[in-house]
């Protein structure tokens, strides 16, 4: 086989490389959202938290359950 | 346990496993195994990714199409996210295919564009048409009537895209192929397990990034809900005009 790339192999590449090039793009800007939505829970369960701690001061309360989903609990 | 993970779940990361090997298999067939094509040589390999490109998000807009007549039928928002993030993501899977396209042109026929080849301009006109899509939801404030317009909007150009397909198939082609045909193709064996394997990869890419945005969307629907009854700040409803549609948290 030959080391040199075939004729043309220059637009094949380019055109592998553009559909690499705009999934990259797309899973940057997932992974940018992703990050976004792990704040938000942070801050939600720094709400519930605070809920929590408050007037009731009931940690046993049912309405502390699904903020845990966040995992950082 | 990371938090990604239990936001996207397991069956999701299985499809996405599913697909990288699926997709890489594809491109290695292609690469390897499918023979180099005698008239155009190496550069005839840019088939295997711009066809299953094009073929995919002609169907991921017939897809949105079918969604958009769900949501007119039930009234239901889900079906009307389904839609959107399904011409969404179409329309970036057409533009690669016409840009992977421009690309196959130049190396094939020595030109970036033809504007004489039914093929390529109805393709053009399709990705045109999808293109005015956001802007029309992004033009309506009421979240109501910005649904139901861009539903209809897209079970009109849904309609338009096999209608359009036909009468391609019905013109005369100037230089563009037909690979796929009524006599079943006119790909070679070795050729055509490359050419249905890429096309399983790329429709699997499609299902499974339109997964992932569906279920960020819903966690992200979820938690701002969450955070309303909570007493944080509503973020929905300081956002302002958005050409998304609003989810419920349910």
């Amino acid at each position: 086989m030959s080391d040199k790339l075939p004729t043309n192999g220059g637009y094949v590449a380019a055109a592998y490389l553009v559909f690499l090039a705009v999934l990259l793009v797309y899973f940057a800007i997932m992974a940018t959202r992703a990050s976004r939505l792990e704040r938000e829970l942070s801050e939600v369960n720094r709400l519930a938290d605070e809920a929590i701690e408050g007037p009731s001061a009931d940690p046993g309360a049912p309405d502390a359950e699904p903020v845990n989903a966040g995992g950082e609990a | 346990m990371p938090t990604s993970r239990k936001l996207y779940g397991t069956r999701l990361r299985v499809l996405s496993i599913l697909t990288a090997v699926v997709l890489t298999g594809g491109f290695a067939l292609a690469a390897f195994y499918a023979p180099i094509e005698a008239d155009q040589g190496f550069s005839q390999k840019i088939f295997y990714l711009h066809v299953p490109l094009a073929i995919v998000s002609l169907c991921g807009f017939i897809f949105g199409g079918i969604c958009a007549i769900q949501y007119l039928r039930t009234n239901d928002p889900r079906h009307d996210l389904r839609a959107y993030t399904a011409i969404h993501q179409s329309l970036i899977f057409c533009a690669a295919a016409l840009v992977t396209g421009s690309i196959w042109a130049k190396a094939a026929w020595g030109q970036w564009w033809v504007w004489d080849e039914p093929t390529l301009v109805s393709f053009l006109i399709v990705f045109l048409l999808y293109a005015t899509y956001q802007p029309l939801r992004f033009s309506i404030e009421d979240p109501e009537k910005q649904s139901r317009y861009a539903a209809v909007f897209a079970i009109v150009a849904g309609a338009f895209v096999p209608l359009n397909f036909l009468a391609v198939r019905l013109a005369n082609p100037l230089i563009h192929p037909r690979v796929l045909n009524t006599s079943g193709g006119s790909l070679p064996g070795d050729m055509r397990v490359a050419f249905y394997t890429c096309v399983v990869g790329v429709a699997l890419l499609f299902v499974t990034l339109w997964k992932y945005e569906m279920t960020a969307k819903h966690n992200r629907a979820q938690l701002r809900s969450l955070k309303r009854k909570l007493g944080g700040p509503d973020a929905a409803a300081i956002r302002g005009r958005s050409a998304a549609p609003r989810v419920s948290a349910s």
